[in-house]
C-alpha cells in the first residue's frame, strides 16, 4: 500500500512544473524576451506560451488547445538585430533569446456563405466566392508565414486551375490560424478558400462510400434489434464470457 | 548539473538506450507479448492505476451525489462557492432570448446546433456560446479516429460488446446502444458534408483497430481526425448563420419559477460584464476536466477543460455518475519538456508501434484497453525500474515508432501522422528514425452528468452532450468513442431539444434561487468559503510573479 502511494507522489513531483507553474529556483538557463516591447527574463526551456505565463500573463484569449491543433495562439516575432519578421504558434515554439513578440488573437477575414449541396464542382466555385485569388502575385509570403509549413501559394495556384485534389491535399493540415491571410499583399483569404475546396473535394471528388450507407439502411430496418435485445438481457457473467470470446476473434492491423 | 551533449534531439545517455531498442527491433516484428487475462488485468489495475491505488479521492459531501467518491480536484470544485452573489445580479434585463442555448462549441455543441436547425428551429433562435473561440475544444485535438461498425465483418452489437467490456460492464446500456447504433449514420453525415476521411481506392473507408476493439472500425483523417470533423461542422454552422458568442463563459445556469433550467448567466472575459440568456432549452456541451491535473498528472486537454459544466449542472441538482474514474491515456509525451503530457495517438500503436523499456524489451501487448495499458507503463517505470529518466526527472517508456515504416513500408509514418511528426520535429526529435518517450497522461473524464439516450438530464430543460456526460463509457472509454459520443449525443440533444421547445409555452420568472440554496447546503455541511468555482482557466503563472501579485481596480464602478 505504502509503496503505491509513493509512486503517485513521485509522478506528481516529476510533473509539477507542467501542472503547477514554473518555480524560478529550479531554473538554470535563462533567455531575455520582449512581450509587446517589454523585457522579461524567462526560463530557456519553455515555449513562448509557457514563457508568457511565467512572466505573469494569464491567457483569456490567444490560447486554445496548447498542442498545435487549434490555431488560437498565432504569434508574430522579430529577433533582435534581424530584419526578418517571423510567425509561429506560441504553444509549439521554444523561446529564443531576443525575441520581440506579439500575438494575433483574431483574423478579420471574410468567409464565403455557400450551400454545399448546390455548388458546381468546378473552378467557377472558387472565382464565385473568392475572386481575389486572381490577384495572386506568387510572392510566396503566405507559404513563408505558415506555421504548419504548408505550400500555401501552390494550393492557391491549384485553385486558380480548378485542381480540387491538389488544394485539398495540400491544405489538409491547415489549422486555420489565419496568418497567411494577414500577411497576403493581395488580400486573399487562403485558409477559407482551402476549407471550401476540401469540403467540395470530400463531397464530390472521391468515389462514394458503400458500407456505411448499407449499414444505415439495415439499422433503420431494425435488423439488429433482435440481437441487441438478446445481448442486453444477458447477465453480467454471460456478458463477460461473450466479451472474452469476442476479443479472441480480434482482427489484427 | 553538467551540460548535456545532445545528438538528434536526445541527450547522449538516452542514445545508449535507443541503441538497445534498435538492436531488438527486428526480433520484435510480429512477436507481441500476449494479451492479459481478466485476472491479470484486475491485478495490474489495482496496483498501478491512479484510480485504483489509494489516495487522491474523497466523498462528495453535498448534493444529489452525496456519498459518492470523486477525485479530490473534482470534489474541491463541487464544494466551492459561486463566483457571483445572486443578490447583485439583475435578471429582469434579458440580453438574449433564443429557444435553444448551447454552451460549448466543440463537436457536441456544434452538432447540436446543426441538428436543432435541421429539425425546425430557425438559426436566429439558436445561440452557441463559448469560453474561448468556437472550436477551441478537445474535439479539435482528437487524432486517432471515430468508431463506426459499418464493415460487413462488423456490426453495432459487436461494437456494443467491445464498449461494454472496455467500460468494465458499468456502462449505461441504453445510451451505449444509441452510441453504437447511430455511429454509421454519423459517418455518413460527415461524408455528405464533405469531411475527408482516409479512403481506399474503391471509395470505402480505410479502417483500423484500437485498444480493446475487436474489429477494424476506426475512421480517421490522417492524425487530424477531430480537426477535420470539427472544421467541417463549424464551416457548415457558419454557412447557416447561426448566432455565436465567443469569450463569454457561462458562470451559472438560470432556473425559472417553474422549477426548470431557463438559460444561463454569461461573463465577458474581455469586458467583465455579465449577460443574461433566457432560453427554453439549454444544452451543456462544455467538455471535460483535464486541466484539473488530477493526481498531479500532465494532460492532453485544451486550456479550457476545467469541469465548469459539471459544476453548473450539479448546482441545479443534476445527477452525476461514474465520478470515481478518470482516463489516463497510456502514451503522452514525456520528452522533450515543451510537450510533456501532449497526446501521441493510439493509432500509432494500431499501426505497429510498440512500447519498449530501457533495455529494448517489449513488455506489454500494445493494444490493451487504455487503463490496463497505462498501468503497465507505470509498473515498468516505477516498480520494475525499467523506464528511461529524462533530464527533468520524468520517467518514460520508448514508443518504437520507426517500426511502423518497417512494417508498412517507407513513408507510412509521414503520410499517416503528419501532426505527430511535425510536433516532434519542432522540438528537434525525428520520430521516423528514432523512438519517442511516453508516459501516461490525463486524457478524459469518463463520468459526468447522467443522461438518457435523448441527451436529457433529470432536470427539466437541461440537456447534455459529449464529455460532460457520464454513462455511455462506464468506467473506461475506448479509443474512437469520444468524437463519436460528441456527435451522436450532440445530434440527439439538438434534435430532441428542438422537439422539446415546441412544448414550452413560457419560461416563468428567471431566478438564481438554486444558487442560494446551494450556498446554504455548503454552509450547513460546514464547508468554509474561500474556494470558488467555476474556475474557467487553470493557473500556470510563474511562482515568483504570483507571490507579488495584487489587484488594483482600474476604474471605480459607480453604484
Amino acid at each position: 500500500m505504502e509503496k503505491e502511494k509513493n509512486i503517485m507522489e513521485e509522478i506528481a513531483e516529476a510533473n509539477k512544473s507542467v501542472t503547477r507553474g514554473v518555480d524560478e529556483k529550479e531554473i538554470e538557463h535563462w533567455v531575455t524576451i520582449y512581450i509587446m516591447g517589454e523585457e522579461y527574463k524567462v526560463p530557456a526551456a519553455l515555449t513562448i506560451m509557457q514563457a508568457m505565463e511565467y512572466a505573469g500573463y494569464k491567457f483569456v484569449r490567444s490560447c486554445g488547445c496548447r498542442a498545435g491543433f487549434c490555431g488560437a495562439c498565432s504569434t508574430v516575432y522579430r529577433k533582435k538585430g534581424e530584419y526578418k519578421l517571423q510567425t509561429a504558434m506560441a504553444c509549439q515554439t521554444r523561446v529564443e533569446d531576443g525575441m520581440y513578440l506579439v500575438q494575433i488573437p483574431f483574423a478579420p477575414a471574410e468567409k464565403a456563405i455557400y450551400d454545399i449541396n448546390k455548388e458546381q464542382y468546378d473552378v467557377s466555385v472558387f472565382f464565385k466566392y473568392y475572386p481575389e485569388i486572381a490577384r495572386c502575385v506568387s510572392c510566396n509570403t503566405c507559404t513563408k508565414s505558415c506555421p504548419q509549413n504548408l505550400e500555401v501559394m501552390d494550393y492557391v495556384q491549384a485553385a486558380i486551375k480548378g485542381d480540387f485534389a491538389s488544394v485539398a491535399e495540400g491544405s489538409f493540415d491547415c489549422i486555420q490560424c489565419g496568418l497567411c491571410a494577414m500577411r497576403c499583399p493581395a488580400d486573399i483569404v487562403q485558409y477559407h478558400l482551402a476549407q471550401l475546396a476540401r469540403r467540395m473535394y470530400g463531397r464530390y471528388g472521391s468515389p462514394e462510400e458503400k458500407n456505411a450507407k448499407k449499414r444505415v439502411k439495415e439499422i433503420e430496418k431494425g435488423e439488429f434489434n433482435k440481437e441487441f435485445d438478446r445481448v442486453m438481457s444477458l447477465s453480467i457473467d454471460e456478458l463477460k464470457n461473450l466479451y472474452t470470446e469476442q476479443q479472441k476473434t480480434r482482427e489484427v492491423y | 548539473m553538467a551540460e548535456l551533449k545532445f545528438i538528434g534531439g536526445y541527450p547522449e545517455y538516452m542514445r545508449e538506450s535507443i541503441k538497445l531498442v534498435e538492436k531488438t527491433r527486428p526480433k520484435r516484428i510480429g512477436k507481441l507479448p500476449p494479451q492479459m487475462s481478466p485476472e491479470e488485468k484486475e491485478e495490474i489495475l489495482a496496483s498501478y492505476h491512479p484510480d485504483y491505488t489509494p489516495g487522491g479521492k474523497r466523498d462528495i459531501k453535498i448534493g444529489p451525489n452525496k456519498g459518492d467518491i470523486a477525485p479530490n480536484e473534482v470534489v474541491d470544485l463541487l464544494e466551492a462557492y459561486p463566483v457571483i452573489d445572486p443578490e447583485e445580479i439583475d435578471l429582469s434585463r434579458v440580453d438574449y432570448e433564443p429557444d435553444i442555448l448551447i454552451i460549448g462549441g466543440g463537436l457536441a455543441g456544434t452538432s447540436a446546433a446543426l441538428l436543432a436547425n435541421d429539425y425546425g428551429v430557425p438559426a436566429e433562435k439558436i445561440l452557441l456560446v463559448n469560453k474561448l473561440r468556437h472550436g477551441d475544444a478537445n474535439s479539435m485535438m482528437a487524432q486517432g479516429g471515430t468508431q463506426a461498425a459499418d464493415r460487413p465483418q462488423d456490426n453495432p452489437v459487436i461494437h456494443y460488446i467491445d464498449g461494454l467490456g472496455g467500460g468494465h460492464f458499468t456502462n449505461k446500456p441504453d445510451v451505449l446502444r444509441a452510441l453504437t447504433e447511430d455511429a454509421p449514420q454519423v459517418i455518413q453525415w460527415l461524408e455528405k458534408l464533405g469531411a475527408m476521411f482516409d479512403k481506399e481506392p474503391d471509395g470505402n473507408f480505410t479502417e483500423l483497430t484500437g485498444g480493446g476493439t475487436s474489429r477494424r472500425r476506426m475512421h480517421a483523417c490522417r492524425d487530424y481526425t477531430g480537426l477535420e470533423e470539427l472544421r467541417v461542422l463549424r464551416d457548415e454552422f457558419r454557412n447557416r448563420k447561426i448566432p455565436v458568442l465567443e469569450f463569454y463563459p457561462a458562470i451559472e445556469l438560470i432556473t425559472s419559477s417553474e422549477n426548470r433550467v431557463a438559460g444561463a448567466l454569461l461573463w465577458g472575459s474581455e469586458t467583465r460584464e455579465y449577460k443574461v440568456v433566457k432560453a427554453k432549452a439549454t444544452i451543456l456541451a462544455t467538455g471535460g476536466f483535464g486541466r484539473l491535473h488530477i493526481r498531479g498528472f500532465p494532460t492532453t486537454n485544451h486550456y479550457g477543460a476545467t469541469c465548469d459544466g459539471v459544476v453548473l449542472a450539479y448546482r441545479v441538482g443534476a445527477k452525476l455518475r461514474d465520478t470515481d474514474t478518470v482516463q489516463y491515456h497510456p502514451t503522452g509525451a514525456a520528452y522533450p519538456q515543451q510537450i510533456i503530457g501532449l497526446l501521441l495517438t493510439e493509432k500509432l500503436r494500431t499501426s505497429g508501434a510498440q512500447p519498449v523499456n530501457k533495455d529494448g524489451e517489449a513488455f506489454v501487448f500494445p493494444l490493451e484497453p487504455r487503463d490496463v495499458e497505462a498501468s503497465a507503463l507505470i509498473r515498468e517505470c516505477y516498480a520494475r525500474d525499467k523506464g528511461i529518466i529524462t533530464p527533468t526527472g520524468m520517467r518514460g517508456i520508448w514508443l518504437d515508432t520507426p517500426l511502423i515504416n518497417v512494417i508498412h513500408g517507407k513513408g507510412r509514418i509521414e503520410h499517416s501522422f503528419p501532426a505527430m511528426v511535425r510536433m516532434f520535429e519542432r522540438f528537434g526529435v525525428d520520430m521516423v528514425k528514432d523512438p519517442v518517450l511516453v508516459f501516461p497522461t490525463l486524457h478524459y473524464q469518463n463520468g459526468g452528468v447522467e443522461t438518457d439516450p435523448q441527451g436529457k438530464t433529470n432536470i427539466e430543460g437541461l440537456f447534455v452532450a459529449g464529455e460532460i456526460s457520464g454513462g455511455v463509457h462506464g468506467k473506461n472509454r475506448l479509443m474512437g468513442n469520444s468524437t463519436l459520443d460528441c456527435m451522436v449525443f450532440g445530434r440527439r440533444a439538438g434534435m430532441n431539444s428542438a422537439e422539446y421547445v415546441k412544448s414550452v409555452k413560457s419560461n416563468g420568472k428567471l431566478t438564481l434561487e438554486h444558487v442560494k440554496k446551494y450556498v446554504n447546503m455548503l454552509e450547513e455541511a460546514g464547508i468554509k468559503p474561500g474556494r470558488k468555482a467555476p474556475i474557467l482557466f487553470p493557473e500556470y503563472r510563474g511562482k515568483a510573479v504570483l507571490a507579488r501579485m495584487i489587484d488594483v481596480p482600474l476604474l471605480n464602478k459607480e453604484k
